[in-house]
């Protein structure tokens, strides 16, 4: 039911065509119509009136012949009554033709016998109003009537002009004139449907009129947002084709000036950034070279490092762990710049995400134990299979575990996996000092430090979660954080189970069961900087 | 120390001659430093248009090679080498994530090192590479038509000898050794170029074509290395 209305309001809602067209069809149709009742009304009494005038003249003129007819006829009452008939029949001749202009009617009520002039017609022709004026009032009255003809002819429109006839020894008779109007009838229709067409052709025309300027406005404004889309979706050479000097032009004209000027800005900033991004990416190849004869020097010192006295010995100790630590900057540096310049690639294998944590956290046991962190695992029931790229996410979970470690202040972590139908998870919780408000949203942001006068045991560049965040995007997955202060810390890593594909939820909560309540609420901050806590993925930057 | 480490390794005099072509006279001269330490005999050229004239000269067991090189790059310098010499080439790369690798394979490189590496690692790269199948036990191979000397390092079909290089020649070997068996990349990777880790599995794909082109009658149907797919590689029927 609400289909057809619903699609009809929305078509007239979207088209300014329809609108406009409709609005003139009924506004000419409105204009139309009272323009042609005027006309019709001025017309019809135009007509009507001097038919008038011409019947009472003609009336009047038979008035005075009949009278001097029945003056000349003589005193005698036979004479008199015959003589009536033929004054009738003569006047009546006076309207002979096709159609008869008039008839006559000569009545004299008094004797109740009358006479016709024409034998064409009844007496019901002449109303009873006009007949009583005329025998009351003895003067000329006229009235509109409908002729009635005694052959059974459909009746037809008439003028009656009547008038009261002395007649010496009689009284008084009446001498009624009878005048079809079929001729004005005939006129009036003619005119009536002259009207009506011309009036129907007028509205059509008036709405293709409408149709056809408004589609010299529309057409260009269409024109104008097709460009505009096609600019907007990224094609920054479009532009609008400039005619003539019209407003239109107008704007064609300023919005070709606006599409110039936004692609001069945006071809600068991605010059800029294409500048800045080459200069990171060149920065880190050229450190390379100089770096790998540093590092095989610094190597070839601490090989020898038993020969030296403590103090070298132990400076090319520094040397070398420093050297691991520089190396690892740069390594994250470039994989951030590779990210940036949008050359990062999945590498795409199905595996079990169980296998990924095992070996993760069998690699990170080292780190582990200098704090005597426990780690614990706690699988999902079911495997944890999914499509990933192993390498990338194996720099996922050990960033978020080399994280966990370094702020568990020794308290135990764990690592659950979730899975359902569309997307599996991993959350790594640790108990440590926790992140202050406000802070979930910054500890994706490069070089961050949630205190920066914490001393690093671990050493992480600074990148690790940054570069986590983008792996897990280019995935389209999710990756978030919770925390409270006082009350650790986690990390929440979302990844579609078949690549390519939304997802709507996240297998496991975000805010850990065991959080105390009364800080879970104002703090649970979903999401890495540009990561919706929930939604449709994260591909929502490019 | 130095003559404690000749006396581990040494079975002669020298373990092996190793051409370094690298611009960075530094780098260059670290490498002579550390492989001659590991008890190689090392000769360093720094520029690429004299790389070929120093590969004649020096000949080489093994040549380590920048891929960026003034005067001739080293793509170039790895094929011209690959046209009279099968020695091994191993690559010194600073872009290990980009087509250069890709390039560098094609054009003959065996393997690569991607910079900073660390002294050990070019170590084990240029070790595995310079390792040799022991001769003595004579072993005679037969893979569809070919027939394959293994202590002679030559490969025959019929009277005709076909040239293959020392890594494409073990490649062929560990292939036709266990025909009835599917190899994966990750397993011709730790046989033939001596990984113990994961690694690029492109060395083996580059490779595989390299060696279709050389022995099969059309490389584009291949009848002798055919790839299984989602598996890796086998040695076709006999």
């Amino acid at each position: 039911m609400a289909g057809p209305v619903g699609r009809v309001r929305t078509r007239w809602r979207s088209s300014l065509y329809l609108r406009v067209v409709a609005t003139t069809l009924a506004l000419s149709i409105l204009v139309v119509v009272v323009l042609g009742q005027v006309l019709m009304g001025r017309i019809t009494s135009g007509l009507l009136d001097a038919k008038q005038r011409a019947s009472l003249v003609e009336a009047q003129a038979g008035l005075n012949q009949a009278q001097a007819l029945i003056t000349a006829a003589g005193e005698d009452n036979a004479e008199r009554n015959q003589s009536l008939e033929p004054v009738a029949v003569q006047l009546a001749s006076g309207g002979q033709g096709t159609p008869r202009l008039y008839d006559v009617l000569l009545l004299t009520s008094s004797t109740s016998l009358y006479q016709r002039g024409s034998s064409t017609v009844t007496v019901e022709s002449v109303p009873d109003d006009l007949r009583s004026a005329v025998e009351n009032e003895d003067v000329q009255a006229s009235t509109f009537t409908e002729i009635v003809y005694i052959d059974g002819r459909p009746p037809v429109p008439g003028f009656a002009v009547g008038a009261p006839l002395t007649v010496p020894g009689l009284g008084t008779a009446e001498l009624y004139y009878l005048f079809p109007l079929t001729q004005e009838q005939q006129t009036l229709d003619l005119v009536r449907r002259t009207l009506l067409f011309a009036g129907l052709v007028l509205v059509l025309l008036l709405g293709w009129i409408s149709w056809f300027v408004t589609r010299q406005v529309v057409d260009p404004v269409r024109y104008a947002a097709a460009i505009a889309e096609e600019f907007s979706a990224g094609h920054l050479s479009e532009r609008m084709t400039v005619r003539g000097e019209d407003d239109l032009a107008r704007l064609a004209r300023s919005f070709n000036d606006m599409a110039a000027s936004l692609e001069l800005k945006i071809g600068q900033l991605e010059d800029l950034s294409r500048v800045q991004r080459r200069f990171v990416s060149d920065v880190s190849h050229e450190l390379r070279t100089p770096l790998t004869t540093v590092r095989m020097a610094a190597d070839v010192l601490h090989e020898s490092r038993d020969d030296f006295d403590p103090a070298t010995a132990r400076s090319a100790e520094l040397l070398q762990t420093q050297l691991d630590r520089f190396e690892a900057l740069l390594s994250d540096l470039l994989e951030i710049s590779r990210f940036d310049a949008g050359a990062a690639t999945l590498d795409v294998v199905e595996g079990d995400l169980h296998d990924a944590i095992t070996s993760v956290v069998e690699a990170l046991l080292p780190l582990a134990e200098p704090t005597r962190t426990r780690i614990r695992i706690h699988q999902a029931s079911e495997p944890a299979t999914a499509e990933f790229d192993p390498r990338r996410v194996d720099r996922i979970l050990r960033n978020l575990l080399a994280n966990a470690i370094e702020h568990s202040d020794g308290q135990p972590l764990d690592v659950r996996v979730g899975v359902s139908d569309e997307a599996v998870a991993v959350v790594v919780r640790d108990h440590g000092t926790g992140l202050r408000p406000g802070e979930s949203s910054l500890v994706f942001n490069r070089f961050w430090r949630a205190d920066p006068s914490r001393v690093r045991s671990i050493g992480g560049t600074g990148l690790g979660l940054a570069i986590a965040l983008e792996d897990a995007r280019l995935h389209g997955g999710w990756l978030q954080a919770w925390g409270a202060p006082g009350d650790g810390a986690c990390f929440r890593l979302t990844l579609p189970r078949v690549l390519g594909t939304d997802i709507s939820a996240s297998p496991l909560p975000l805010e850990p069961s065991d959080a105390t309540t009364e800080r879970r609420m104002p703090l649970s901050v979903g999401a890495g900087a540009r990561t919706p806590p929930t939604g449709s993925g994260v591909s929502d930057d490019e | 120390m130095v003559h404690d480490r000749h006396g581990r390794c040494d079975h002669g005099d020298m373990k092996g001659r190793i051409l370094v072509v690298d611009d960075d006279t530094a780098l260059s001269e670290m490498l002579g430093i550390v492989l001659r330490g590991e008890g190689f005999e090392a000769h360093l050229c720094s520029q690429g248009d004299l790389a070929v004239a120093a590969f004649r000269e020096f000949n080489p067991d093994l040549v380590l090679l920048d891929l960026m090189l003034p005067g001739k790059d080293g793509i170039e310098i790895c094929r011209e080498i690959r046209a009279e010499s099968g020695v091994p080439v191993v690559m010194l790369t600073a872009k290990g994530d980009t087509v250069d690798v890709v390039l560098g394979l094609e054009s003959g490189a065996d393997d690569y090192v991607v910079k900073p590496f660390k002294p050990k690692e070019l170590v084990a790269r240029v070790r595995a590479r310079m390792r040799r199948t022991d001769g003595g036990r004579p072993e005679s191979l037969e893979i569809a038509d070919l027939a394959i000397d293994v202590p002679g390092h030559t490969v025959k079909r019929g009277d005709e000898h076909i040239a293959l290089t020392p890594l494409e020649f073990d490649l062929l070997v560990a292939l036709a050794r266990k025909p009835w068996q599917v190899f994966t990349r990750e397993t011709l990777l730790e046989q033939v170029w001596g990984y113990r880790h994961a690694a690029d599995t492109r060395l083996v794909n580059v490779h595989v074509q390299r060696l279709r082109s050389k022995i099969e009658i059309d490389p584009e149907n291949p009848q002798i290395v055919v790839t299984v797919r989602g598996v890796g590689y086998k040695a076709g029927p006999a």
